[in-house]
Order: C-alpha cells, then sequence, then structure tokens
C-alpha cells in the first residue's frame, strides 16, 4: 500500500450531504474496467451528451489534479465498493476532508493509502471558503492542515490507522505472523460450537 | 459517558453487555488495543462482483484461502434476470460468474450454481441455506450484509481488501463499534409492513445516524415480526449508516432455522439452541444512544428524494426546500426534488409511475412476494407501467411457483423473473430508463442507482403493487 505521510495540493469544496458510492463511482464503471479516474463523480462532471460541465466544480481549471476534497456530511455512504476509493485516488485524491463518513467507505481508504479526516462542519466549511485562495497541506505525522489563510488546524486519527497509512503497512502480512493464535482460537471453538464448523459435505 | 456499573451474576462479577459485545468477545483472537481486536469470522460469503478481485489478490500475492469450508460464493449481482436466462446472457455478468466459479472450485470454496438450490441473493441465500447462524460472525464484500444480523448473527460488509485479509487468515482487525438500540413499540396497523418501520425510522433520525454504531433492534414490533420481516429491517441498517445490525435470537427465529441444511441438526439443533437462549442484551447493559418508536403511529412510507432519509407518508406533502432552515439542506433538498421532477407542498400519492420491481435483498422473500400476490390477484398491472417481480432465490423461486404465485403476478401482468440483484443495483445490464419513475422494494434511492436518471421511490412489496395497479403512487391502504 502506497504511504501516506504529507500531501500538499489544491482542495476541491463539494459541500453536498450524503455523496454515496455509487454516485462516486457507478458499478457498471467497476465492472467495465478503464481509467477509474475519469468516471469519478461522472454524473456531477459530465453533461447528458457526456461533455464536461463548466458549472461543475471538478472542471474548474484550479482543481484539475487537486489532492484534497473538502466533502459534506456522511461522505461515501451506501455500497461496500472499495472502487470508490480507488477512483478517487485515480483521479489524484490522497485525502478527503469531511464532517462525516460512511463506516466502510472510511475503513477502506485505509487499506488504499487514502487518508479521511473527520473535522466538524463549521470547520470543513470554513477550509471550503479558501478553497479557490491555494493549496492546502495534510500532514499526517504532526496531525495538521496548513489552509491558504496560513492558518493551521489539528485533527484527530486513530493511533492504529495513522501508523498504518504512515508505514504503508501490510495488514495481512501482520496478521498471518498470528496464525498460531488463530490456530489456537480455532481449536477452542470447534468444541464449545461444533456447529459452526460441521458444514462439509451437506446437500441442499 | 461512564459504562454502567459491574453487577453480581452468579457470584461472578460481569460487566452488563449487549448482545452484540457477546458475539464480539466471544471472537476476539487478540486484543490489539485501542479498541482494535483481531477478530475471527466464521462465514465468509463471496459474490460475482467483489469475490473475484478478492480471490484475485491472494492468487497474485502466492497466498492460500485458510479455511476454504468456511467461505461460500454465488453470483447474483451481474447475472441476468432474464427468464430464460444463462449465465451468459448478459456477457459482462457470463464474465464474472465464470471467474468467481473457477477460482471458488480452485481454492475449494463452495458455488451454488445458477439454476440449483442454494443460488440467489447473497442475503437471501444466506440465512435460507442456514449459513447464517446466531452468535457467528459473518462478512460479505457487500454492505447489505447487515441483513444477516436478522438472525442474531455479528455480520457486517467490507470492502475488497478486507475480504482478501479474511481469505486469507479467517480473520479481521476491527475496531470495537459504539452501541445503540432502537425500540419499535407498540402494534403496526393494517397495510403496514416492516419496511415502512426502517424507512420511517431513517427519515426520523437521519442517513447518518448509525454512524460508527452497531444497531439493535428490540421492542413489541421487533419481536412480533416475522423473520423476513426482522432481515428487511436488519438489511436496511447501512441506510441508516451503520454496517451493523441485529436482533437477538428468540423461539422464533430457532423455529425458522430447524431443518436448513446448514443449521445443526437433530440433537446438535437442540444443544445450539440451548447456547443461542443465551444471546441476549443484559438488562443493564449501556448503549451510547437509545431510540424509542411507536409502530402504531407509522403509517406505508415512501421516499421522495435521493437519500434513503427522504422518506415521507405517503399520505403527507412533498417538503419544500424553502421550508428548511439549515441551508445545505435547503439545497440538497433542491437538488433532490430536481432530479426526481417533483415539487414541494404537492400531495405524494397520485404522483404517476412508469415502472415497479419487487425484489432485492430488501424485499424478495417468499412472504414479501405472498403479501404482493394477495393484492395483485384480482388486478392488472395499469398500462404503460413495466412491473417487474424477481424472486430472491432459487429457493423462493421454487416455493413461489408451487404456490402458484408465478401465476398469480403473470396475470396481473408483471413479469416473474430470475433471480438475482436486477434492478437494485443494474450491474447486469437491467435498468430503469432514463427519467422514468420506479417504485422499488430496493434499498436504495441514490441518483443513478437503477440506471442513469432513473427516479426511485423506495417502497413495501404492498405499496409496490399498489402502485402497479393504479399507474401512480398510491396508499395501499385505499386499495
Amino acid at each position: 500500500m502506497q504511504p501516506f505521510t504529507t500531501v500538499t495540493g489544491a482542495a476541491i469544496p463539494l459541500p453536498r450531504s450524503n455523496i454515496d458510492t455509487d454516485v462516486i463511482i457507478r458499478i457498471e464503471r467497476l465492472t467495465q474496467g478503464g481509467d477509474l479516474g475519469l468516471y469519478a463523480f461522472e454524473v456531477l462532471r459530465y453533461r447528458p451528451d457526456g461533455s464536461p460541465d463548466p458549472a461543475s466544480v471538478f472542471n474548474e481549471p484550479r482543481f484539475a489534479g487537486a489532492s484534497i476534497l473538502l466533502a459534506g456530511r456522511n461522505f461515501g455512504c451506501g455500497s461496500s465498493r472499495e472502487g470508490a476509493v480507488t477512483a478517487l485516488m485515480a483521479m489524484g485524491l490522497r485525502c478527503v476532508i469531511a464532517p462525516s463518513f460512511g463506516d466502510i467507505f472510511f475503513a477502506n481508504c485505509f487499506r488504499n493509502g487514502m487518508l479521511p479526516v473527520v473535522l466538524p462542519e463549521e470547520t470543513v466549511g470554513l477550509l471550503a471558503a479558501q478553497a479557490r485562495d491555494g493549496d492546502f497541506t495534510v500532514d499526517l505525522k504532526a496531525r495538521t492542515i496548513h489552509a491558504p489563510s496560513g492558518e493551521s488546524l489539528a485533527f484527530q486519527v486513530d493511533p492504529l490507522q495513522r501508523e498504518g497509512l504512515l508505514e504503508g503497512l501490510d495488514e495481512i502480512g501482520l496478521t498471518l505472523k498470528w496464525a498460531d493464535d488463530i490456530a489456537a482460537w480455532q481449536k477452542t471453538d470447534r468444541a464449545a460450537h461444533p456447529w459452526v464448523w460441521q458444514i462439509e459435505g451437506i446437500s441442499v | 459517558m461512564e459504562r454502567a456499573a459491574p453487577a453480581f451474576r452468579g457470584g461472578r462479577l460481569t460487566m452488563p453487555r449487549t448482545l452484540f459485545e457477546k458475539i464480539w468477545d466471544a471472537h476476539v483472537v487478540r486484543d490489539l488495543g485501542d479498541g482494535w481486536s483481531l477478530l475471527h469470522i466464521d462465514r465468509h460469503l463471496l459474490h460475482d462482483l467483489s469475490g473475484p478481485p478478492a480471490l484475485a489478490e491472494i492468487d497474485r500475492r502466492g497466498l492460500k484461502v485458510r479455511d476454504p469450508e468456511l467461505t461460500f460464493a454465488v453470483a447474483d449481482h451481474a447475472v441476468s434476470s432474464a427468464p430464460d436466462r444463462v449465465a451468459e446472457t448478459f456477457p459482462l455478468g457470463g464474465r464474472l460468474y465464470g471467474m468467481l466459479k473457477h477460482l471458488a472450485q480452485k481454492d475449494g470454496i463452495r458455488f451454488f450454481d445458477l439454476g440449483h438450490k442454494g443460488q440467489g441473493i447473497v442475503h437471501v441465500m444466506g440465512p435460507e441455506l442456514g449459513l447464517v447462524l446466531p452468535g457467528v460472525t459473518l462478512i460479505c464484500g457487500d454492505s447489505h450484509t447487515c441483513t444477516n444480523g436478522a438472525l442474531g448473527a455479528l455480520a457486517f460488509g467490507v470492502g475488497n481488501s478486507e475480504s482478501a485479509h479474511a481469505l486469507a487468515t479467517q480473520t479481521l482487525r476491527q475496531r470495537r463499534p459504539k452501541q445503540m438500540r432502537v425500540r419499535f413499540e407498540g402494534t403496526l396497523g393494517q397495510g403496514v409492513a416492516p419496511k415502512d418501520m426502517i424507512l420511517h425510522l431513517i427519515g426520523k433520525i437521519g442517513a447518518a445516524a448509525g454512524a460508527g454504531h452497531a444497531v439493535e433492534y428490540a421492542g413489541a414490533a421487533v419481536r412480533a415480526m416475522s423473520i423476513e420481516g426482522r432481515l428487511t429491517v436488519c438489511n436496511l441498517t447501512v441506510e441508516l449508516g451503520a454496517k451493523y445490525g441485529l436482533i437477538a435470537p428468540d423461539e422464533k427465529t430457532f423455529a425458522w432455522l430447524r431443518g436448513r441444511p446448514f443449521a445443526p441438526q437433530g440433537a446438535a439443533f437442540d444443544r445450539a439452541v440451548e447456547r443461542w437462549g443465551m444471546l441476549r442484551t443484559d438488562d443493564d447493559a449501556r448503549f451510547d444512544r437509545e431510540e424509542i418508536v411507536d409502530a402504531s403511529a407509522i403509517v406505508p412510507t415512501v421516499t421522495w428524494g435521493t437519500s434513503p432519509e427522504h422518506v415521507m407518508p405517503i399520505d403527507g406533502t412533498i417538503p419544500s426546500p424553502s421550508s428548511q432552515s439549515d441551508p445545505e439542506t435547503r439545497k440538497a433538498y433542491a437538488a433532490a426534488l430536481d432530479y426526481m421532477g417533483l415539487e414541494g407542498g404537492k400531495p405524494i400519492a397520485g404522483t404517476k409511475i412508469d415502472w415497479v420491481f419487487i425484489g432485492s435483498c430488501a424485499n424478495s422473500r417468499l412472504p414479501d412476494l405472498r403479501e404482493a400476490a394477495a393484492l395483485a390477484r384480482g388486478r392488472h398491472v395499469a398500462s404503460g407501467v413495466t412491473a417487474w417481480v424477481v424472486p430472491g432465490s432459487e429457493q423462493v423461486k421454487r416455493d413461489a411457483q408451487a404456490e402458484g404465485l408465478d401465476k398469480v403476478f403473470r396475470d396481473a401482468g408483471f413479469e416473474w423473473r430470475e433471480p438475482g440483484c436486477s434492478l437494485c443495483v443494474a450491474a447486469n445490464g437491467e435498468r430503469v430508463p432514463p427519467g422514468a419513475r420506479v417504485v422499488s422494494t430496493s434499498n436504495r434511492n441514490f441518483v443513478g442507482r437503477q440506471g442513469p436518471d432513473a427516479r426511485t421511490h423506495l417502497a413495501s412489496p404492498a405499496m409496490a403493487v399498489a402502485a402497479a395497479v393504479t399507474g401512480q403512487l398510491t396508499d395501499v391502504r385505499r386499495l
């Protein structure tokens, strides 16, 4: 996984609540393959004829290649599709700042080198108001956001998730080291809950 | 908040716990600190969209599926639901079906094939086969995995990376969520369904209210509900923002599970029931949030907008953006009404509709179809309306056909189709046309969910039939 330490770049303001993962990336785009970056937020970026919508914030030249998204409440709600995170990464985003997130999307971020930051709605609004003034820097080590105004804001992040992102940790590799603990747990559980385990060769 | 004080039970000092906490604690392989645990996963279900990438990731890394006997695969999302379908009817779906079948069989994972018992929407076939049992942990690369909590399981949706982690290790790293309880007290009125209850709740507390929580449903109206109704309620938990929903198992649960293929059989079942009977929240357990809903005050409910929180009673008027005080909500309401082609301040009943979809992991089980058929019998789908019934599984399809429900639907002008996700997620080439208005028993009214520019109204199966036969949104109580 790509580690996340510090990211500097433009921040796209998208102050809409309940942006779901279907809006982030349509399911068909995931099954068809291709450059997901082109299809992320397609309903918000393109006109019905497929041309870029000049009124969309995503098509403002200053936000081309932006690395941060300033989103509304409950960002990434809905489907568990991990392609929602990879689509955002494919369009260059590395960090989403929002008042709240969908739980599964939030978890998927940390497995892909994307940093989701929770800040109060008012604070996100203050940052969004500066989105056209210049670049932001998100520093995960220091847990701070530097805004174009020069102001520095602290944010909270779970220590384990922070470490995972900073180091780009491979969780599967880490867990496999505990194979003995897993085997021991399973041995005990087979005796305690045999019905969970006696399921082979059953015809339906 | 402070935790509740410990209490003496049986001479032992125990902390009162919720049902969720009991199942969680019983599955901790290793405490990782800071509220994180390595949890054992007892059941892992794979479907045609999320299964192939997770299995391919394991291959790519040269890893093995640790416990293939605890993993089960089924194609549901991308397969056609056309009446004479085969795997290749929708070519892309056929490719995904082929990949899932090949990878599953290579890794020793049981695959439930098309046209055979066991195939169906993953959250319909899992409970139906007895793969989901009280007290187990269960995951699937699908957000509606919370459905399975209705049987007293700790079930949740994951992304592909977590699915791959579970394939390789049979565990997941999870942080313990906060605890919420929703008590539905009182009795549901005539024509009011479990779907109305959960839509009502989402409208009342919002689509993000459950974020970071596990939600336990309790109360008289939940105890009175069928298992299929409970599956519907738990299904929409993720639309409340929570990835876990669950209901304590009771005699109804045990009776429902008895005899199912993967449930224990005979004396082993009785021994299991003794243990399952202990799976309940302690009286003095603490919840971070509690909601009480008067079930008797709920009326048939529909969505008017593009979030599951945009709900209203069928006999109400569509909300006006101007009546919202929060500017962001005002904007969101205006955008939703624009997308839906509706006007605030007008009654929702009487709105002309074009399509009806009865199906999905929310509402495609036998009692849903019986209820729908009872209303469709002797009536006919209104002219200009396309109405589909997509049974949730091969078993549901066969049982419904044995009762003649397929004939009732066909005689009434509905299409009777093959089991799968179909129009709920529109990943199988089946779509509601742009601009068309659909009354759907599914769980998501998101922009473009059922097809680009399709306008979705979520409702119960009974309300869907009422709309189909009248050609407009209709209060089923007036049918």
